[in-house]
Parts: structure tokens; C-alpha cells; sequence
């Protein structure tokens, strides 16, 4: 390892094997029991990956559920063995796939956290030392003497947050436990994180949120169907992981995600993007005699939220009834207040009763924002700044 | 040479928290408390000593039953507390193993070390019945000394095996409690050797239990129990077998659970 490798991952495969067991009859119980013919499969979680992270590194693991990127990040915490390749660490590594690990209900706070420390590898003596930082952190003054079960569940997340954030570790492993809890917490967690960065702490952070990744790390895999994928910046691979995303929303919609009562049909659908402005062109035809509809869109980003839509109804626009064949076309702006990244546009048209749907379209059209900022959040509108 | 420091630092942390919290968890919600780890052996001991000792009569060839009856169970139950303690020990903690990485012998070891608090609470009992029974105690009560030392390795060898085994085969646990029922009947420690056939003392005596119940007590109680020696026909070395019995299977039992401890997380 050269001097400033902490992590090398060479050539890491795993395979989990899944022991097949139906046992129908106590016979084939017991004939079953010394035929060496029990049926296994191996499941591959991970195949050859490879890669080194370097000391000080902010460095993302991203992918899909079930794609493998926590059972690489149990590899590199040495819970799972490698089936084959091998894994080196340099410095104290700290884990967090969990908050709280070995928390007991019925020990007190207190003792929870000579316990909870200990499993994070601190003496008595360095808990004491930090142990008043961890409770005040925490704000848990008046409860270290109470049973951790009479504490809230957001009273131990806090705790056992504090315990990790005041453990003095060279490499931290976090899951994606962060993004439990309130907002609160979670601003707590990114305070966190920025405190780590700022430190030069060499973090292994497995996420599917690509505006954390962004935003925090520097660098970044991208692990799908078990194979190392991409190996590049946080902003190369939070690409690649929404285009992969992208792919699949657009296979979706290929594959119909449309209904309604088909009274009446979206004919076209069209998005402009401009520097400032957003154009949004929904044509539809009436099939059949209509009272009035409301008709509207929704937008969502590539990891699915719903950005933003609306409708007539919200717009308190009424838009005249329709007689069968007649075409309308509406035409939507709004100012281009979205970050970068691809986008795709739902349109519906419903009753005007408001609830029942005449049609939905998922992911009738694309979008895409280019603006070059790398704003890690949802809205990037323009900003203005004095500097007085 | 600092790594492998390191290493047994974060045992020696895990252990000590292991062992205390188990024992506050142990008597938690007692009025008494602590105060049963003394109490359940004294009761224990009464009612065994009047069923025994005063309606079965099981001592009249013996010089002070009630301490020489003791005394083997005392050692009996250990062994068991460590062993079907262990069984399932590893499979209980198997939200730890599955959060993180920490050595699985610790669990193990925090179980012996808690039988081991426990034994010296039962030898507070059995030095009462000492003076109280009058036995005259001689230096060779310092045997006790290697003696207790082969009980805790005899135990751990066989909790190593169990406990690993344990995660891939779940028959074990009913297995074992046979096996527990058995053995207490095939260890001498209601009855008198003196009583069994010859061949039958010959093999039993080989049993390292057998061996280090009938040893403690003709070190701590009575020249009048049979010893390894006695039944051998004084052959000085004859104790080796059932030691080396030991060390074999600690060698073997901690091997093999070193062995299946890197698949514990994927298996538990």
C-alpha cells in the first residue's frame, strides 16, 4: 500500500450460498439428512471489484437495492469474509451499519454507553474521558440514570448518534441509518457529515440519495448487479446512477403506464428548457363528450420525487366543456428554478369532480437541466447576492 | 507486534463489558439481588444434602458426605453452566455479528468468566460446609488449583465445538441436554466408585470430569475417594491421559470454532 491508501479492495467477490431445504415427509427428512445431494444455490452479491480509497477521502458507495453496495461495505467492516480477493485497512475503523450497536433495553443510559463504546472499541477510560461530551451532545442530562427502555426511540437514535459522532475514528463506515429520523436529526447528521469533511476524516459513505453524495463526497462507486460499475467523481457517478435510474423509469413507461377511461387522450407533450423559463405543451383531444376537466402534470426528478406539478383546479382556471374531437392545448410556464439533472413530466387529466382520472401518463416526456452550478438540492432558482 | 496488541486490547474491552453487563442483567428486578449468587447454592445444597445425605443414606461409607456430595456437583454444574450456556451464544448475539466486527471467542469467554463468578460464590458455600463439617484440610488442597484450571479448559473445548456447531446444525441444543442427563448419571457424582465394577471404574475414570471431581475431592475432603491413581494401580503417569484428552479437544473445539467464526455473520 503506498502511504496514503487506506482501503485497497483487490479483486472481491462474494457469494452467499442458499441452502434449497423443502422437506415434504419425515422420511425425506431423514433420507434427506445424509444424501450429500441437498440442493444450493450460490448467490453472486459481488463480483471482482477492485478499488483504493485514499486517507482523507470522502468516498461514496452508490447502487440500487440489492445491488450489492452493503454487503461490500460489511466486507470492509471485516463482518463478511471475501469469497475470493482481499481487503486492507490501515487505522482504526469504525463502523456504523447500525446506531447502537449492543444498546441493552435494560441497562441505563449511562451503562449503555460504556457498553455501546466498548463494542466501538474505547476503554472505560477513554468513554469517561469523552463521556460527558457524548451526554450533552445528546442533551440527555437528566435521563443517563434511567433505563434505556423508558427512553423514546428518538432518545436512543440521539444518544447513539452522539456516540458515534464523538468517536474518534480514522475511518468511519456509515450505512444509510443517517437518514432515518426527523428533520432535525437529519440536520444534525449533515452538520455531521461537513464537520468530518472539514476534519480530513476518511468516511465510506453508502447512500442512494445523490444529493448527499454530491454534495459530501469526492469521489464515488457506482455498484450494479453486483459489479463495479463506475469508479469516478461524486458528480460522474451520481450521473451514471440516475441515467441508470432514468433507463429504468423509461422502461416502465414503455411498458404502459398509462390508464384512464380513455374519454379522452393526451396527443402531445412537450417540455422546453430555456436558461429561465420552463415550457410545459400538453395537447389533448376529447373522445367523447365532456363537462369540464381538469387537467395538469406533475414533475419528478430521476431519483422519483415529486418536484413539483399542478393543475387548473389549483390554478383556478376552468377550462369550457367538450364535445367529442375537440382539441385543446394548454401551455404551461414557469421560471427554471430546477438543479441539474434529468427530469420526466406525468401529465393527467381528471374530472372535474377532482378524483376520478380520465388519464394518467407516467413519464410521458423528458427533461433535461444543464446549468453547470452542482447544486446538491432539489431547487436551484436564481439567486441574487449583495456583498455589503 | 502493536496490531496484535491492539487486537487483544478490543477483546479485553468487549469481555470486561460483556462479562459486567451479564452479570447486572442476571439478578436485575431482584429485591435480593446479588445476594441469590450466595442464597441459590445454600438452598440447592439443603435440599440435595436432605434428600441425599439424610433419607438415602448415600454417605454412610464416606467420610463427610454432605461436602463430598457438594463438591461434585459444584464442579458438575459448572461445567454445565458453561456448556449449555454456550450452545446457543453465539446465535443470541447475532444482531452484534451482523453489525459489526468484533472476536467471536469473546462471547465464549465472557460466558466461562461469569461460571467462574459463580464457582467462587459456591466455594464461599462449600468452605462453610468445611467448617462446618470439621474436614481437616490439608496442603494438597492446593491441587484444587490445577484441577479447577482443567475444568475451565475441558469446559471451553467442549463449548467451542457446541456453540460453532450450534450455528450450522440447531439439533445441538436438544442433543446436548441428552447428553447433560447422561453424563450426570456416567460421572460419579451421587454415587461411589468404590461400589462400580472395576472395568467400568477403569473406563469411566478416564472421562477428564470423572477424573477432576474424584481428584478435588480426595484433595479437598477425603483420602477416601477413588482417584485416577488408585483405580490405575498407582500408575504415576496414568493422569496424563485424560489431560492430554483436554488439551486435544480445547486444541480441536477452538480450531474449529476459529475456523466457523468468519461465516458466523452470514449464517447466525
Amino acid at each position: 500500500m503506498t502511504d496514503d491508501t487506506v482501503i485497497r479492495v483487490e479483486h472481491v467477490s462474494k457469494d452467499f450460498v442458499l441452502p434449497h431445504e423443502k422437506v415434504t415427509s419425515i422420511k425425506s427428512a431423514f433420507t434427506g439428512m445424509f444424501s450429500r445431494s441437498r440442493t444450493k444455490e450460490s448467490q453472486h452479491a459481488l463480483k471482482d471489484i477492485s478499488f483504493e480509497i485514499k486517507k482523507g477521502e470522502f468516498f461514496g458507495i452508490v447502487g440500487r437495492n440489492g445491488s450489492g453496495k452493503s454487503t461490500m461495505l460489511k466486507i470492509l467492516a471485516g463482518i463478511y469474509q471475501p469469497t475470493k480477493g482481499s481487503v486492507e485497512t490501515r487505522g482504526k475503523l469504525v463502523p456504523f451499519i447500525e446506531l447502537g450497536v449492543g444498546f441493552n433495553p435494560e441497562l441505563t443510559g449511562r451503562e449503555n454507553v460504556y457498553l455501546n463504546g466498548a463494542m466501538l472499541g474505547f476503554s472505560r477510560k477513554e468513554v469517561s474521558r469523552m463521556y460527558d461530551d457524548i451526554v450533552a451532545f445528546a442533551e440527555l442530562e437528566k435521563f443517563m440514570d434511567q433505563k434505556l427502555k423508558n427512553y423514546s426511540s428518538g432518545m436512543q437514535v440521539r444518544l447513539a448518534f452522539s456516540m458515534a459522532t464523538r468517536s474518534e475514528a480514522d475511518i468511519l463506515l456509515i450505512d444509510e441509518v443517517l437518514a432515518v429520523g426527523d428533520a432535525d436529526f437529519q440536520r444534525k447528521c449533515f452538520d455531521y457529515f461537513k464537520e468530518l469533511k472539514r476534519d480530513k476524516k476518511t468516511v465510506v459513505f453508502v447512500s442512494h440519495d445523490m444529493s448527499a453524495i454530491r454534495e459530501y463526497c469526492d469521489s464515488a462507486v457506482l455498484i450494479e448487479q453486483s459489479e463495479l460499475k463506475l469508479r469516478g467523481s461524486a458528480d460522474e457517478v451520481s450521473a451514471e446512477y440516475t441515467r441508470l435510474f432514468l433507463d429504468q423509469t423509461d422502461h416502465k413507461a414503455k411498458q404502459g403506464d398509462r390508464w384512464g377511461d380513455e374519454s379522452i387522450k393526451t396527443k402531445h407533450i412537450a417540455v422546453k428548457v430555456n436558461d429561465d423559463t420552463l415550457t410545459i405543451t400538453q395537447t389533448f383531444e376529447a373522445q367523447a363528450d365532456q363537462a369540464s376537466v381538469i387537467a395538469g402534470f406533475r414533475i419528478r426528478n430521476a431519483a422519483g420525487q415529486e418536484v413539483t406539478g399542478t393543475n387548473t383546479k389549483f390554478e383556478r382556471i376552468k377550462i369550457p366543456a367538450l364535445k367529442a374531437g375537440d382539441i385543446k392545448t394548454l401551455t404551461w410556464s414557469m421560471p427554471n428554478c430546477l438543479s441539474d439533472g434529468k427530469y420526466v413530466v406525468d401529465p393527467a387529466i381528471l374530472h372535474q369532480d377532482g378524483v376520478r382520472v380520465l388519464e394518467w401518463w407516467d413519464a410521458a416526456a423528458h427533461f433535461e437541466i444543464k446549468k453547470d452550478r452542482r447544486l446538491p438540492y432539489i431547487l436551484d432558482p436564481s439567486f441574487n447576492l449583495k456583498i455589503q | 507486534m502493536h496490531k496484535l496488541k491492539q487486537r487483544y486490547q478490543y477483546s479485553h474491552i468487549l469481555l470486561r463489558e460483556m462479562v459486567r453487563t451479564d452479570f447486572k442483567l442476571r439478578y436485575q428486578g431482584s429485591v435480593l439481588g446479588y445476594l441469590w449468587s450466595l442464597l441459590r447454592p445454600l438452598f440447592m445444597f439443603t435440599i440435595l444434602y436432605t434428600v441425599f445425605v439424610r433419607f438415602l443414606n448415600i454417605g454412610n461409607d464416606i467420610e463427610h458426605p454432605a461436602v463430598y456430595l457438594l463438591l461434585g456437583i459444584v464442579i458438575w454444574n459448572f461445567f454445565v453452566e458453561v456448556t449449555t450456556g454456550s450452545v446457543s451464544a453465539i446465535v443470541l448475539k447475532s444482531e452484534l455479528i451482523r453489525k459489526i466486527n468484533f472476536p467471536k471467542y469473546v462471547i465464549i469467554l465472557s460466558i466461562l468468566i461469569g461460571a467462574i463468578i459463580n464457582l467462587l460464590f459456591n466455594f464461599v458455600i462449600i468452605v462453610i460446609f468445611i467448617i462446618w463439617n470439621g474436614v481437616h484440610v490439608t496442603p494438597s488442597a492446593l491441587l484444587m488449583i490445577p484441577l479447577l484450571i482443567e475444568l475451565c479448559a475441558v469446559s471451553l473445548a467442549v463449548a467451542f465445538t457446541l456453540s460453532a456447531l450450534f450455528v450450522k446444525f440447531r439439533d445441538v441444543t436438544y442433543i446436548w441436554d441428552i447428553v447433560v442427563q447422561a453424563g450426570f448419571y456416567l460421572t460419579p457424582i451421587l454415587y461411589l466408585f468404590s461400589r462400580l465394577p472395576h472395568d467400568y471404574a477403569r473406563l469411566m475414570i478416564l472421562n477428564p470430569l470423572a477424573q477432576i471431581i474424584q481428584d478435588s475431592r480426595h484433595a479437598l475432603v477425603t483420602t477416601q475417594s477413588t482417584t485416577i491413581y488408585q483405580i490405575y494401580g498407582g500408575d504415576k503417569w496414568i493422569w496424563l491421559i485424560p489431560v492430554s484428552f483436554t488439551v486435544v479437544l480445547l486444541i480441536c473445539g477452538a480450531g474449529y470454532f476459529r475456523s466457523q467464526s468468519k461465516s458466523f455473520a452470514e449464517e447466525v
